[in-house]
């Protein structure tokens, strides 16, 4: 399996072009508002606290600043991840290089797997600067460590789902546009199906507030890890892969 | 080298080609000609293992494109018709991926790169984006990539295609440099191109096979005769009833386009030369000979006889077969 010269490539290429400077800069920018409204709010809230003792005694920094920070952040992956992964197939296909590539001695599976490790490294790269939030508050509070850790476990699974189904969208289509959009509107329906879970009750809510990707990430942030959140986040990822593979194969068979 | 039998590939109910049957010696260089459309493209995808055929088998130096692909990938090189390659890498990172993906050890592929650069001319553009480079370079850094690993077969689709005549000269160079060590498969639709580059030709229409051999068999075939070309002052029916007396002469006409003003075209079995003959007539009679030439039967004129026929036969003849 040639993995590797694909992967990297795949990463050079995000940073020969615009693409991973621009997304950075717009993550970091966004994120870091996000960072400094939260932590000035427990700041004010702290110092309110501070006359009211009844009111402080569940204050934490850990609850109050990283979680909300961590469902921020997946707010803006929600937006971000579709235009990373959207130009991996459908650049190609547009401009016709997929056709060197699928005739190179690699299976497809390796492009797949070179394509997708590689926007999977540029969003560990990504989610890695914003350890500078906790970086921060660390400065100023104790903070627990171990529910950081596993928020940021749940936004690497979290992501790598992202990732997987912006990969398909884009093996779908020779227009970055739809792929991007594509991947949006999906992974859009899954996040707001738990919505109606409250409402919907009895059997039915059970199931939309299972299969909606939002739900899964909520006790990783909590610094619970739960093998029902982890599978569900890495069977999304596998089918979505598979779904990716079948595309290639059937699109080699239409020419 | 390459063997490829019942080859049919259809595209919904399209058929792009239909039974093509056809095999390339090693070493060989072997054009693929045909009008556009005419399924060159789809028959070279197959054979690069872009895409199975519908049915029918391609073998490539013994492995089947289909079943033992990964086989068949290693030996190839392709080069698609519009040169697909990465606009925003830079040549020298480019040429290094490709060597990297199709398994160039990492000790040699910094020799082969720069070996395949050198002859590909592309060396002083190595640190220039791909996407700002001109055709001409584009064209071959693609065939650069193609030849980086140093494949047994060379599959070029359409290589000089929309270059001007000195890049046209230059890649042609390139390509016959490369006979002997490759065997090359290539396809155009410009004939001279096959005549000056090519062993063989595999003439294609409507996707099937119309013809195939080497050019010389392929002429013969076509135009069993031999032309001479003569201008002549002198009374011409005295002048066409002597040539024709002449042993092994089978016809005298006027040239095209001219309205009996001497000059003739002389068709004489194959293989015999009747200049000498024609020039001592000429002294003999005191008839001014004022140009002899033999005129060699062209591939083109091989091509058209064969496409303009298949279009006859078809009772079709809207379409232009060189279009």
């Amino acid at each position: 399996m040639r993995i590797w010269p694909i992967f990297k490539k795949e990463l050079r290429l995000y940073f020969t072009s615009p693409v991973a400077w621009v997304v950075f800069t717009i993550f970091l920018l966004i994120g870091g508002y996000f960072f400094y409204s939260i932590f000035a709010f427990f700041t004010l809230a702290s110092m309110q606290s501070a006359m009211n003792p009844a009111m402080g005694r569940d204050l934490n920094v850990t609850d109050s600043v990283m979680r909300p920070l961590f469902s921020n952040i997946s707010v803006i992956l929600l937006l971000l991840l579709p235009l990373v992964t959207m130009r991996l197939f459908a650049e190609e296909r547009r401009s016709g290089t997929i056709e060197l590539l699928l005739t190179y001695p690699v299976r497809d599976g390796a492009v797949l797997a070179g394509k997708y490790l590689s926007a999977l490294a540029l969003y560990a790269i990504m989610i890695g600067l914003t350890v500078l939030y906790p970086g921060i508050v660390m400065y100023f509070a104790r903070l627990e460590w171990g529910p950081v850790l596993t928020g940021y476990l749940g936004l690497l699974l979290m992501g790598a789902t992202f990732i997987a189904v912006g990969v398909f969208a884009s093996s779908l289509t020779e227009n970055q546009i739809v792929a991007s959009i594509t991947t949006f509107g999906v992974l859009l329906i899954f996040w707001i199906l738990g919505w109606s879970a409250d409402y919907a009750g009895g059997t039915t809510g059970k199931v939309l507030q299972f299969l909606s990707i939002l739900e899964h990430n909520e006790s990783f942030a909590k610094g619970v890890l739960d093998t029902k959140d982890i599978l569900y986040y890495l069977n999304f990822t596998v089918l979505a892969l598979f779904l990716t593979l079948r595309s290639l194969e059937a699109r080699r068979w239409k020419g | 080298m390459i063997e490829v039998e019942h080859l049919t590939k259809n595209y919904g109910l399209v058929t792009a080609i239909r039974d093509v049957s056809f095999s390339v010696a090693a070493g060989q260089i072997v054009g693929f000609l045909g009008p556009n459309g005419a399924g060159k493209s789809t028959a070279m995808r197959i054979l690069a293992c872009f895409m199975p055929a519908s049915s029918g088998t391609a073998r490539v130096a013994g492995h089947d494109v289909f079943r033992e692909s990964m086989e068949v990938r290693r030996r190839i090189g392709y080069l698609p018709e519009s040169v697909p390659l990465y606009t925003d890498m830079r040549v020298a990172p480019y040429l290094d991926f490709v060597a990297e993906v199709k398994g160039v050890p990492r000790a040699e592929r910094r020799r082969k790169v720069a070996d395949v650069m050198d002859r590909c001319l592309v060396t002083e553009v190595q640190n220039r984006l791909i996407g700002k480079l001109s055709k001409g370079y584009r064209q071959r850094v693609g065939l650069a990539q193609a030849i980086v690993s140093d494949p047994e077969v060379l599959i070029l689709d359409e290589p000089t295609i929309g270059l001007d005549p000195k890049q046209i000269t230059e890649i042609r160079s390139l390509i016959k440099a490369l006979a002997g060590q490759h065997t090359v498969i290539l396809s155009t639709h410009i004939l001279p191109e096959v005549s000056i580059l090519c062993d063989a030709v595999i003439i294609i229409n409507k996707g099937a096979i119309v013809a195939q051999g080497p050019i010389e068999a392929l002429v013969e075939q076509f135009f069993p005769t031999a032309r001479v070309e003569v201008e002549i002052v002198g009374p011409p029916p005295a002048v066409r009833d002597r040539i024709r007396a002449i042993p092994g002469v089978l016809s005298v006409q006027d040239q095209a386009g001219t309205n009996g003003d001497g000059r003739y075209v002389v068709e004489a079995a194959r293989g015999r030369d009747v200049r000498a003959e024609i020039f001592q007539l000429a002294a003999q009679q005191r008839w001014d000979l004022l140009e002899l030439k033999r005129v060699g039967m062209t591939l083109e004129e091989v091509f058209i006889r064969i496409v303009a026929g298949e279009e006859a036969a078809a009772g079709e003849a809207g379409e232009n077969p060189r279009s």
